[in-house]
């Protein structure tokens, strides 16, 4: 099977279509397994009492948060070696559910740290870091929107997403680094974890849930994409075929 | 070395420079970055002169004392090298306890004492069941963990 011939978005677009009801449910399930989980077979934590809890929010927010956007920085170096427009439009599809995860890591984070900390906010690096990862993200997704000519909106827009790749380390790394409030990690693929065993599983099932979550909603903004794509003028080929409600249930949001 | 194979050596040299540029500016700004000073560099006069910051570590058992006006609060904050007594007014946060970690913002007096104004727990990355816990401080006092991340030993 020639898996190259999906980079063409005409290819791509039915594919997508195909695969979003089954990411879309396998998101609900996992999400619903972990929630299960995570509040009410997870134990009591011995310090924190029944506020730990947020953290099968939290945590796999904070990871997706991260990893979609080396991911997203992987599509957009693709686009630029390769002049793939299919890797810009993946760039431009990430972008929103980085951010929505960025924000969601940052509310959970300041709802736990009143309770446990006595402070909803404090600057130290592991918070401030991650509070310019949104900005990152707010800023890819604006300085696309304000460039009318396509491909130089995807180029710049790719440049950017590149250049702000060197804050994922420091934001994975500021608890090493330096002193912060904010405590190690837990989970790492290097020492096992500090944590009961139900609990991080409730946590990697919730990431998984999260993962599913994502691809389904980057396929849904990758179809939108490729429609409003073929609708301009500048690209000079025949749209897929579709029918014109498509057309506009995607120009109407996402 | 066709076209494509120099744009993705151009952008994997522009991400090694900015990387290897990163570096050197958080290296430069290191002594900013850190959120609290400890105690040793308390004593060692690493800390800001004439302006507040904060001091961390871990608040020595049995050193929380209470004045008759129940929101006054004496403690010591050691990084088990030095140690920093600490007065503060106000209300603690419910994970503050002896032997647990803390962040206190506030200047140094003139005697040496850290006048806290505001006080925030640190508490670490180990959860566990409090059974867990309990058989953990058992086995600590037993002797059996000499371990200091306490990690969960398989059943």
């Amino acid at each position: 099977m020639n898996w190259f011939k999906y980079s063409s978005p005409q290819a791509f677009y039915p594919l997508a279509g195909k695969l979003i009801p089954w990411f879309a449910a396998a998101a609900l399930g996992l999400m619903g397994v972990g929630l299960y989980l995570g509040f009410f077979v997870a134990p009591t934590d011995f310090q924190q009492g029944e506020s730990y809890r947020i953290i099968f929010v939290h945590v796999p927010a904070a990871w997706m948060s991260m990893f979609l956007y080396v991911l997203m920085a992987l599509w957009a170096g693709l686009g630029l070696g390769l002049h793939a427009r299919a890797s810009f439009m993946m760039t431009q599809a990430i972008a929103p559910t980085g951010a929505l995860f960025t924000f969601l890591a940052l509310l959970t984070g300041a709802m736990w740290g009143k309770p446990t900390w006595g402070a909803w906010w404090v600057w130290d690096a592991r918070l401030t870091s991650e509070l310019i990862l949104l900005f990152q993200y707010i800023g890819l997704i604006l300085l696309r929107a304000s460039i009318d000519d396509v491909r130089r909106a995807d180029r710049a827009s790719a440049v950017f997403a590149l250049v702000g790749v060197v804050n994922v380390p420091i934001i994975y790394f500021s608890v090493k680094w330096w002193n912060t409030l904010h405590q190690g990690a837990s989970v790492s693929m290097t020492a096992s974890p500090k944590m009961a065993t139900t609990m991080v599983t409730a946590m990697l099932v919730m990431t998984l849930g999260f993962w599913m979550y994502s691809i389904a909603v980057t396929l849904a903004r990758m179809r939108c994409v490729i429609v409003e794509r073929a609708r301009q003028p500048s690209w000079g080929t025949q749209a897929p075929a579709q029918d014109v409600a498509e057309v506009r249930e995607c120009s109407g949001g996402v | 070395m066709t076209p494509r194979q120099k744009r993705f050596g151009l952008i994997g040299l522009g991400l090694l420079a900015l990387g290897v540029a990163s570096m050197l500016v958080l290296n430069a700004f290191q002594s900013n970055l850190v959120f609290f000073f400890t105690p040793t560099q308390v004593a060692n006069a690493e800390v800001p002169k004439g302006r507040g910051f904060r001091i961390g570590g871990m608040v020595e058992a049995g050193s929380l004392t209470r004045e008759g006006d129940g929101l006054t609060v004496h403690f010591i904050v050691t990084d088990l090298a030095k140690r920093v007594p600490v007065t503060f007014k106000g209300i603690l946060p419910d994970l503050f306890k002896e032997g647990k970690g803390v962040v206190a913002q506030g200047q140094l007096g003139p005697d040496g004492t850290f006048l806290a104004s505001e006080v925030l727990a640190k508490h670490d990355e180990n959860y566990m069941p409090p059974e867990a816990a309990a058989a953990l401080a058992k086995a600590k006092a037993a002797g059996a963990q000499s371990s200091r991340t306490l990690v969960i030993p398989p059943q």
